[in-house]
């Protein structure tokens, strides 16, 4: 029997959600788009004072990139559990903790990773200081891989129920908010002239300890959907 | 096929007891399934066949009492057939993930030509029509290595010749020395002796 490697397969799952994003490119682009909506409107909302927006740009960068990651996070197992794709994941004779690894990185490249990407933009609108912009993508990149990790927990535990979106937020927001002490502390850090070293270790410390941990969540909890 | 002396079960359930929302479906079943054996499941609507093939294949590891052993790699297509309208049949076979073998590309358009899609490989599936879509799901049955195929109604929106062939591939697993358990409704037409097994006497009994 010509079993597949390990690898192969995980690298056949990325490839399969990537062109899955790629050929229907409005999901890709809508959580970007809620980004910079939200963003947006800030300044509507707390007036134009450039120096006020620059004090709550950090914060306000880092809330709303969360908001956008938990938004996309409920549709991360959605197809594939109404359509079968799940239960034929689950019989493959291929370690569940790689496959869902795969969705993860997934995850991340299609939103953490575009959003970290199109922050800086944002960032400048919004007069954050220009030595905080190296950091801020820095710590979105790493922050939103953690973000990517819990919503997929949040995901799976939610994946057999209709209407999973507000279930899932109350399951993963507080999961969330040590990412976004760390994250926009980061931010602030470099902003005031601090160094930013200490917060991007601790965001990379919570990124280890989620790709030890959060896998096996992941994979229990599809387990039992499937199962319900 | 040449019979070994002491053939391994391919699966073997015992004393399986299934229970949905309060109603016994299966009670004491014990069941095993041999090389080269053709097992049909049958009952009405709601009679627990699904339930009992989602026992066998392991998707319910919790709701039933009983043992079940698999012994080999398994092939289980259920109702949903986990294919993706975004991807072209050759894309959704080849990026499976079921991921139990290293197909080539010539092997997914053998697969492919051999339930009747020849010329679609390329189209997106969700361009293809409903009988067209299960077909790419049971192009499956023409790829995989698993000795023990678990078949939900496989014969759904298959048309008179798409079930022919179905049958004689069937037919070809069992004398290669696979086994298979299948749920239909339709009697199948098969070069090879089928089992019967009757969820409703089940539970009558």
């Amino acid at each position: 029997m010509n079993t597949l490697p390990t690898v192969a397969f995980m690298r056949r799952l990325l490839r399969r959600q990537l062109l899955l994003a790629l050929r229907s490119p409005v999901d890709v682009a809508n959580p970007l788009i809620f980004f910079g909506m939200v963003i947006v409107l800030f300044p509507i909302g707390l007036g134009p004072d450039p120096v006020i927006l620059a004090r709550f740009a950090p914060g306000i960068l880092w809330i709303v990139a969360l908001l956008s990651s938990l938004l996309t996070s409920d549709a991360l197992f959605r197809s594939d559990f109404d359509d079968g794709s799940l239960e034929q994941l689950l019989l493959s004779p291929q370690p569940l903790y790689l496959s869902v690894l795969s969705y993860v990185l997934a995850h991340w490249l299609i939103t953490g990773l575009l959003l970290a990407l199109m922050a800086p933009l944002f960032a400048i609108m919004l007069g954050l200081a220009v030595q905080a912009i190296a950091p801020l993508v820095a710590s979105l990149a790493l922050g939103t891989a953690v973000l990517s990790l819990v919503g997929c927990i949040g995901a799976s535990l939610t994946v057999s129920l209709r209407r999973g979106g507000m279930l899932i937020a109350l399951l993963v927001l507080p999961l969330y908010v040590p990412v976004l002490i760390f994250g926009s502390a980061a931010v602030q850090a470099a902003v005031d002239g601090f160094s930013v070293l200490p917060y991007l270790a601790i965001l990379a410390a919570m990124l280890s300890l989620g790709i030890a941990l959060a896998p096996f969540a992941i994979a229990a909890g599809l387990r039992i959907g499937i199962d319900a | 096929m040449t019979a070994t002396p002491v053939a391994t079960p391919l699966l073997t359930a015992t004393d399986v007891t299934i229970e949905r929302g309060g109603r016994g479906l299966v009670s004491g079943l014990s069941l095993q399934v041999m090389p080269g054996e053709i097992w049909q499941v049958e009952g009405v609507n709601g009679s627990g066949k699904t339930s009992l093939l989602r026992v066998l294949s392991g998707l319910s590891r919790y709701g039933y009492d009983g043992q079940v052993e698999r012994a080999v790699p398994l092939l289980y297509l259920g109702h949903r057939s986990a294919v993706k309208p975004l991807l072209s049949p050759l894309e959704n076979l080849r990026l499976h993930p079921g991921g139990e073998g290293d197909h080539t590309d010539s092997d997914i358009e053998r697969a492919l030509a051999a339930v009747g899609l020849a010329g679609f490989e390329d189209n997106l599936a969700g361009t293809l029509s409903a009988g067209q879509q299960r077909r790419i799901n049971l192009a499956r049955l023409y790829l995989s290595p698993c000795p023990l195929w678990i078949l939900d109604e496989p014969f759904t929106a298959i048309d008179r010749e798409g079930v022919l062939a179905l049958e004689q591939r069937f037919a070809q697993h069992a004398q290669a020395g696979g086994a298979i358990v299948c749920t239909s409704h339709q009697p199948l037409n098969v070069q090879a002796s089928v089992s019967r097994l009757s969820l409703d006497r089940e539970r009558a009994a």
